[in-house]
């Protein structure tokens, strides 16, 4: 009898104290980019070894994380891809950058190692649309004098699945190539004219590693840590940039932040002479008057922190954090926007 | 002694026992009506489920069919910018890696049941079982990552030139056998399909043919038929539809398989004759792009594209049951 009572109140106390210890840590939920997805969790476990709160990020892709948050399940949505101000007005919803990260074409070519074959837009576009078809076309081998290319057909690796990477590669290439305009366009999922589709950046990886003589493109991280074999690229001042930190931040300094209302920017072809052209922002979408304002404050703080004192974890795991001018005209907004 | 004094205790007996019977329905009676109450509820269950989602997606896809109409069968255009949807291309992709998966399997399937349950002697065929069913259990993302890291590079270095080389050139099926050796394709799908598939086919197999009763292989045996001839007039007659059954099982899960389908079948929205070139399946596409799928149309197609696979299947099992009857009336017209 005795003992049953002690076991029942044993039973209280550990549930009283597990309910007390959940009730000062709040759980914030995210859904969204995967492009952004590694640099999220590690901030998020940092985060909460310091401030107690969780955040809790699902990489379900750009398209799933709009859904969620329009849908209001989650505190805040990741998108590689920003919405327009009429949508966002619609919608009650705003958006900010959250990192930077650039994406690069790479090749397997026997031989060839990573920097040494170098594009330009324009290739880049006619290798995309089919034109080219062969590594050894005089085109690709103007461009690369010295690098010994195969008389071999061109595999083109696109991805298969919808995703801001790929929002990010099609607007390039339609902002250097007119016919990629007109006859494919810009979009999470586009019609690919050739080639053949991975899921995931590391589905395209793993294509690009397993089929000779064929061309993806990856985010920067993924490519350093596959350690894959990427090409730089011609950008608008006309210097071959390859992909490094100081590249990408070029770009997102010389980007026109001032007159993007809500920040609808994208930040491909940026005109920086050391801006790597096909660099990308991946944003956040939160709520103007979210319906649970201390959930969206406790996010705002998270955001905060992970742009403030961030950057470690960012540049380790191969991300670039925003420059800190941007940084301020992001709290400017919140401050503004959000309440 | 008369007649009747003989019937009067089988009458009495006969009595004794309706009364039982009596006792019996009015004191389980409940039980039994409710059993069948219960199991019929059970089997109403998975039709109104059946039904209910074929509803669920014809009415999600209606969208789809309702602006594009039948061309959305026939089209191949798959542009989510220009918002035009056309299934062809993972409608073929589908059936045709599934027909190759299945010409691979079933006679594979067919020799290794036999092989257990006549040729092998009893101490092979509990580790040959046994491995049987171990294969069914691998997951079939690791079909996917074996086929992508493995076989692919097999068929792009060893097969795929070979088959260009000498059946490429050939009049009809040429066309079906050329093209670039990226090792990625429907031939590679199809085949990874097969060798997921033949595990299922070969368990319900070997079962069914050693239900088989002794009793008639015994007595075909003693006829003076070989081990063959027994196996296809004894054996098959008499498992017939199980073994149809099994390869509709077989069929059915490489229809709609999704994840060894998209690392190896290469997703690309081309409609092309050749099997060495990469297609797209209708499990693979809605797998890939429907978390992404930002326009109402485009969300419908995909919807759309489930409720054709259900068709698909539908059809194909329509079909092995028309098969089991002709046959059947074949064998009764002969008998």
């Amino acid at each position: 009898m005795l003992m049953r009572i002690a076991t029942r109140a044993a039973a209280a106390l550990v549930s009283c104290t597990v309910l007390a210890a959940n009730a000062q840590a709040a759980d914030i939920t995210g859904a969204g980019s995967t492009f952004v997805y590694p640099v999220l969790s590690q901030w998020s476990s940092d985060y909460s070894r310091i401030a107690g709160d969780r955040v809790n990020y699902q990489s379900i892709g750009s398209g799933g994380g709009i859904a969620q948050i329009r849908a209001a399940t989650v505190d805040f949505g990741a998108s590689d891809m920003p919405l327009s101000p009429t949508d966002l007005d619609k919608a009650g919803l705003a958006q900010f950058p959250i990192v930077i990260g650039g994406i690069l074409p790479v090749v397997h070519i026997q031989g060839v190692r990573a920097g040494q074959m170098h594009f330009t837009g324009p290739l880049l576009a006619a290798i995309y649309l089919g034109a080219i078809k062969k590594w050894n076309d005089p085109i690709i081998a103007k461009t690369n004098p010295g690098v010994k290319l195969p008389d071999a057909a061109i595999t083109v690796v696109h991805r298969s699945d919808g995703s801001g990477t790929t929002y990010n590669w099609a607007h390039y290439l339609g902002q250097v190539s007119p016919i990629w305009k007109a006859q494919v366009g810009e979009g999470t999922s586009v019609k690919w004219p050739v080639g053949v589709g991975g899921k995931g950046n590391e589905g395209v990886a793993a294509y690009v590693n397993q089929i000779p003589n064929s061309i993806g493109y990856v985010e920067y991280a993924y490519v350093i840590q596959n350690k894959m074999a990427w090409g730089s690229v011609l950008n608008r001042a006309g210097r071959f940039i390859g992909p490094s930190i100081p590249a990408f931040q070029a770009a997102a300094a010389t980007a026109d932040w001032a007159h993007a209302t809500d920040f609808d920017l994208v930040m491909t072809n940026a005109p920086g002479p050391n801006a790597y052209p096909v660099t990308a922002t991946s944003f956040a979408i939160m709520y103007r008057h979210p319906k649970n304002a201390q959930r969206s404050a406790t996010a705002l703080k998270f955001f905060r922190w992970a742009m403030e004192k961030g950057q470690p974890q960012a540049t380790r795991l191969d991300y670039v954090s925003l420059p800190p001018a941007l940084v301020k005209r992001i709290e400017a907004y919140w401050a503004a926007q959000i309440k | 002694m008369s007649a009747a004094d003989n019937v009067r205790p089988l009458r009495r007996g006969l009595a004794g026992a309706g009364a039982i019977r009596e006792r019996r329905l009015q004191s389980g009676g409940a039980g039994d009506r409710i059993f069948k109450l219960l199991t019929g509820a059970m089997a109403w269950l998975v039709l109104i489920l059946l039904a209910g989602a074929a509803f669920s997606m014809f009415w999600g896809g209606r969208l789809a069919f309702q602006t594009f109409g039948w061309k959305f069968l026939y089209s191949a255009n798959w542009d989510p910018v220009g918002r035009q949807f056309g299934a062809l291309v993972p409608i073929y992709g589908t059936v045709v890696s599934s027909l190759i998966a299945i010409i691979l399997a079933v006679p594979m399937s067919f020799g290794i049941a036999i092989f257990l349950t006549e040729v092998a002697p009893k101490w092979l065929r509990g580790p040959v079982g046994a491995a049987i069913e171990l294969l069914a259990a691998i997951p079939s993302i690791i079909y996917g990552m074996w086929g992508l890291f493995v076989f692919v590079p097999f068929m792009s270095l060893h097969v795929e030139p070979w088959l260009n080389d000498n059946l490429g050139p050939a009049p009809i099926i040429g066309a079906l056998f050329t093209g670039p050796p990226i090792g990625i394709g429907m031939l590679t799908a199809g085949i990874i399909l097969g060798i997921m598939i033949i595990p299922f086919i070969t368990a319900v197999m070997r079962d069914v043919f050693m239900a088989v009763p002794d009793a008639l292989r015994e007595a075909a045996v003693s006829l003076g038929a070989t081990t063959w001839e027994t196996v296809g007039r004894v054996s098959l007659p008499y498992t017939r539809s199980a073994v149809v059954g099994a390869i509709f099982l077989g069929l059915g899960r490489a229809l709609g398989e999704t994840m060894a389908v998209t690392f190896v079948l290469g997703n690309a929205h081309e409609f092309t004759k050749s099997l060495l070139m990469p297609g797209n399946s209708i499990a693979a596409a809605i797998a890939n792009e429907f978390t992404e799928a930002d326009s109402k149309i485009y969300l419908s197609s995909l919807i759309a594209l489930g409720f054709l696979l259900f068709v698909v299947t539908f059809i194909v099992l329509a079909a092995a049951k028309f098969l089991l009857l002709r046959i059947g009336r074949l064998e009764g017209a002969r008998a």
